[in-house]
């Protein structure tokens, strides 16, 4: 492989970004999740993660099948509809040490999905959760779904007149511990968001609005690329610099806001906004609403919390994978089953 | 004295000896749910155990936390009977609101101990009446006014020990077991105990022929419930993972597994070697189970019908995309929500087949609390080694009651942690595909997430994929997942549990069943004989995909009587589909669906008629 690339630009453990890379998409061409794929790849590239120690979870949906198109040397699982939290509870179990991306949908998550999504938010897993959100059923050739604007207009002319479930503001509510919301096409936002998840150990829940070129890419959605760029606001700049990294970025002092990730990195988002804190609950989901009522898509990360303890801290497991510890740690021992049966004669 | 005056006393005593019942009766306390009484019964089962006599104990309680009549039935039988008995000729009425239905269930000569103010004389000339004044007796040991609820059961204890000839010295160590380390609690509980029996001794005389008398039929033996017995099987296969939602009647289930754990699986620094997590429902139970099974856990959930047509779905997924896991169902009586607290085995069926497309399951059925233990145990070895989920299916009345068991034996064998690679073999072997058969018995060779090897990735799926585990839609690649995976079943077929051959002699007649109906069929194939004189062989399934010997046990016998609890004959059904056409005209059905433990009696009844008899 290292024949094919001549001199390929490697990361701080020594691979090249190919080693990241995955099979070929089957999507639309210009979909938005393809592009979030790309930044998938760039994110953990960039911040040196092994791909073996990644998982790729997702549910079921166009936005799920898309773990096949990006790192292919880390194990994946596209599980059923709207189940992958529980499975990604499961693999966290059994192996602390992996690092759990998940790709869902709005429908994966915000209908059928729902229950798990708020289960998993309310336990802070660790996990990287992303929706790629177009508002749109796109396998079952383009139904309304739960994140869809009031008002919205499918191409065969229904308009959607419920209210969308602000994934945000639930995941905020409920207890993620890292919740921002990004545009497929905003590499460089994108970007910075996926390296600062990567150091967070919570849930980071990112909502990615990713526009569905064949069902709900025109006039009328409220999920198309036109309506997105007149509407996007942001409400941070991101710089992230990982600990490993010695590269100053250039800020502006007066306007930063500096926060210290789990691995000793640290997130520095530019405040846009006046007195925006994202560490504050309430006014995130102020704010949130606030956006919702002026009809902009707010974009940036709206929460940060890096003290609360996530699940598997709560467990209290012994350190390293519950799923390889050796027989003389999980079977009890004889004489343990002895005390067992005297005591029940 | 006269010589007559010896001899009519020895007569009497004679004619009282041969009127005696000993050791063969059943006692049902009916009390109010919530009262309490839990305690004394157990306390009374174990007495009878720690004379010696073969006894097991029933439940019968209402989907209620407090208010609605609860009956426990205790059964001591010298022959080692232990099925329900359809009528209990000792009674204990506690529950002002059953006491008339309860007493005019008893049989002729049957004895009723209840609450003096009941006057429950008034309802049976026939049957032998011990008014105790149970309030007053109660009140006199427990200056506590709100524990005399509690208190007042052990009175009962006494009452019954002294009337059934229980040795005081056994029944008190009972007591001591049950508060094991409370001095205080069992001095209270003791003293009640001692009230009711003196109380007994003083008041009445012995009118009545049940008596228990010291065998030596249980030294040795242990005393536990199916839902204990499985939990621990569990714990000594080494669970890792146990996710969960709560259910009646598998809740205990888990709780049992959870205390061992626990108690067995923190290191001296503090740590669990385990995770046990209650999950938002059923859906999410079972895919934290497949989720960690996935990722090399040994992961367990346990549940009951309803939680299992939840858990479908993920079912469909853990067989065609080959994960371990293991799922107890404790059967209930359906459908729907259907009687919580009533024993069935109508889910074989949905287990069997659970989830949508070609989907099919190995199922264990563990037919006494021993093999609650063993097969709680092998489940986990199985799953592994076959790549899939595994089902325990037992029900309500194995899982809830207390049985009498043998001592469970210490696993012989290391864990079977099935064919997994690691980076050492992928590094030797270059690579591998995750869903082809290299072995020839149809099991691939996966690896872990985690494993340290570019090779070692491999994409889990639910959709089509090929033996790569590459997407496909391919005809021919799909066919040689769906067939590599029945052959699969084929390999299973070999290596679940074997049917025990209870009796294969000669006869023409043959009985299949499963389950917690053995303990019927036993006694009712010794009514068989006695009443009918006939003959009948017995074998007890103990998994499916059905055995050979399930096979060839059919082949030889002319009628083969299926006997379950269930109302549309599944086990026959089941047997149906995997019988040659010509076998499966020989199967007749035996059916008990009324939500309580099937009896001796019914299954001799409905193969009398059947029979012709």
């Amino acid at each position: 492989m290292a024949t094919a690339t001549p001199n390929p630009k490697v990361n701080h453990i020594g691979l090249p970004i190919l080693d990241y890379r995955g099979g070929k998409t089957t999507l639309c061409a210009g979909c938005g999740h393809n592009a979030i794929s790309e930044r998938i790849i760039d994110a953990m590239f960039e911040m040196g993660v092994e791909p073996e120690r990644v998982v790729k979870m997702s549910g079921i949906g166009c936005s799920s099948k898309s773990p096949a198109y990006f790192m292919s040397r880390s194990h994946s699982f596209n599980s059923v509809h709207g189940r992958m939290p529980s499975v990604t509870t499961g693999a966290l179990l059994a192996n602390q040490d992996l690092t759990a991306l998940g790709v869902s949908g709005d429908g994966d998550t915000a209908s059928i999905g729902v229950g798990q999504f708020v289960h998993m938010m309310r336990r802070n897993l660790p996990m990287i959760y992303i929706i790629e959100d177009n508002g749109v059923y796109g396998l079952t050739k383009g139904q309304f779904s739960a994140t869809a604007d009031i008002g919205s207009k499918l191409k065969t002319g229904v308009i959607n007149d419920l209210p969308p479930i602000d994934t945000c503001a639930l995941a905020i509510q409920l207890g993620a511990t890292f919740v921002g919301r990004s545009f497929s096409g905003d590499k460089k936002q994108l970007l910075s968001m996926l390296k600062a998840a990567i150091a967070h150990k919570g849930t980071v829940m990112l909502d990615v609005i990713s526009p569905c070129v064949t069902f709900n890419d025109h006039e009328g959605s409220t999920k198309s690329y036109k309506f997105l760029q007149e509407n996007e606001e942001p409400i941070n700049e991101i710089g992230f610099i990982p600990s490993f990294s010695d590269i100053e970025i250039d800020y502006d002092s007066g306007q930063v806001y500096d926060v210290e990730m789990h691995d000793g990195s640290s997130l520095r988002l530019r405040k846009l906004l006046e007195d925006y804190d994202p560490t504050d609950k309430a006014s995130a989901v102020r704010t949130l609403m606030e956006a919702h009522e002026r009809n902009e898509v707010l974009t940036g990360i709206f929460y940060i919390d890096t003290q609360k303890p996530t699940f598997i801290d709560q467990l209290n497991m012994v350190d390293g994978p519950l799923a390889t510890l050796p027989e003389s740690l999980t079977r009890p021992t004889k004489a343990a089953l002895d005390t067992l049966m005297a005591n029940l004669q | 004295m006269a010589t007559g005056d010896l001899a009519l006393g020895q007569e009497q005593s004679a004619l009282n000896a041969r009127q005696r019942v000993v050791n063969d009766f059943s006692i049902n306390v009916a009390t109010v749910n919530g009262s309490g009484s839990q305690s004394a019964n157990s306390v009374l089962l174990k007495s009878i155990f720690g004379m010696g006599v073969p006894v097991s104990g029933k439940n019968l309680f209402p989907s209620n936390i407090a208010g609605l009549p609860t009956w426990y039935t205790i059964r001591a039988s010298k022959d080692g009977y232990i099925a329900r008995k359809r009528t209990s000729e000792v009674l204990v009425a506690l529950n002002p609101e059953t006491a008339r239905e309860d007493i005019l269930a008893l049989p002729t000569g049957g004895v009723a101990i209840y609450e003096e103010n009941l006057n429950l004389k008034q309802y049976r000339e026939d049957v032998v009446c011990y008014p105790v004044p149970f309030d007053k007796l109660t009140a006199a040991v427990c200056p506590e006014a709100k524990l005399r609820k509690l208190v007042k059961n052990m009175v009962y204890v006494g009452v019954v020990a002294q009337l059934l000839l229980l040795d005081l010295t056994v029944v008190e160590q009972s007591v001591k077991k049950q508060f094991s380390k409370k001095q205080k609690v069992f001095d209270l509980n003791f003293g009640a105990v001692k009230a009711g029996y003196d109380y007994a001794q003083a008041n009445f005389t012995k009118q009545d022929p049940y008596v228990v008398e010291p065998m030596n039929e249980t030294a040795g033996k242990i005393i536990i419930d199916g839902n204990a017995a499985c939990g621990m099987g569990a714990v000594f296969a080494g669970v890792t993972v146990v996710a969960w939602y709560p259910i009646t009647p598998s809740t205990s289930l888990v709780e049992a597994a959870t205390d061992l754990l626990k108690k067995f699986r923190v290191t001296p620094e503090g740590k669990a070697t385990f995770a046990v997590v209650q999950a938002e429902d059923e859906l999410a139970a079972i895919g934290m189970v497949l989720g960690a099974g996935w990722a090399g856990a040994r992961s367990m959930t346990a549940t009951s019908g309803p939680g299992v047509s939840l858990m479908a779905e993920f079912a469909g997924l853990g067989y065609f995309a080959e994960i371990p896991g293991v799922i107890f169902d404790v059967q209930r009586s359906g459908p729907s929500t259907g009687m919580p607290t009533r024993t069935s085995q109508a889910d074989l069926l949905s287990t069997a087949f659970l989830s949508h497309g070609d989907t099919k399951h190995v199922v264990l059925l563990p037919g006494n609390v021993g093999e609650c233990f063993q097969f709680g145990h092998d489940a986990f070895d199985l799953s592994e080694r076959l790549q899939t989920p595994v089902f325990v299916l037992t029900d309500l009345d194995l899982g809830m009651n207390n049985w009498m068991s043998e001592q469970f034996q210490y696993p012989e064998t290391p864990l079977d942690r099935g064919k997994v690679l690691t980076a050492e073999d992928l590094e030797r072997l270059g690579g591998f595909a995750r869903y082809k058969d290299v072995d020839g018995d149809s099991i691939g060779w996966r690896t872990l997430p985690g494993t340290k090897h570019p090779k070692a990735a491999y994409f889990t799926r639910g959709s089509g994929h090929n033996a790569s585990a590459g997407y496909t839609e391919k005809p021919e690649e799909y066919l040689y997942i769906m067939d590599r995976l029945a052959k699969k079943f084929e390999s299973a077929r070999k290596l679940v549990p074997a049917p025990v051959a209870v009796k294969n002699g000669t006869s023409k007649i043959g009985f299949l069943a499963y389950g917690t109906t053995d303990f019927a069929l036993v006694e009712s194939m010794d009514q068989i004989k006695k009443e009918y004189g006939q003959d009948v062989d017995y074998m007890r399934i103990r998994a499916y995909p059905f055995a050979q010997e399930i096979h060839d046990f059919v082949a030889s016998h002319e009628r083969v009587y299926v006997v379950e609890q269930d109302r549309d004959a599944q086990l026959a059904s089941l047997l149906k589909l995997d019988l040659p056409a010509e076998q499966t005209t020989k199967l007749r059905s035996i059916l008990h669906y009324n939500g309580l433990p099937i009896d001796a009696r019914t299954i001799t009844e409905e193969f009398a008629t059947k029979e012709g008899f």
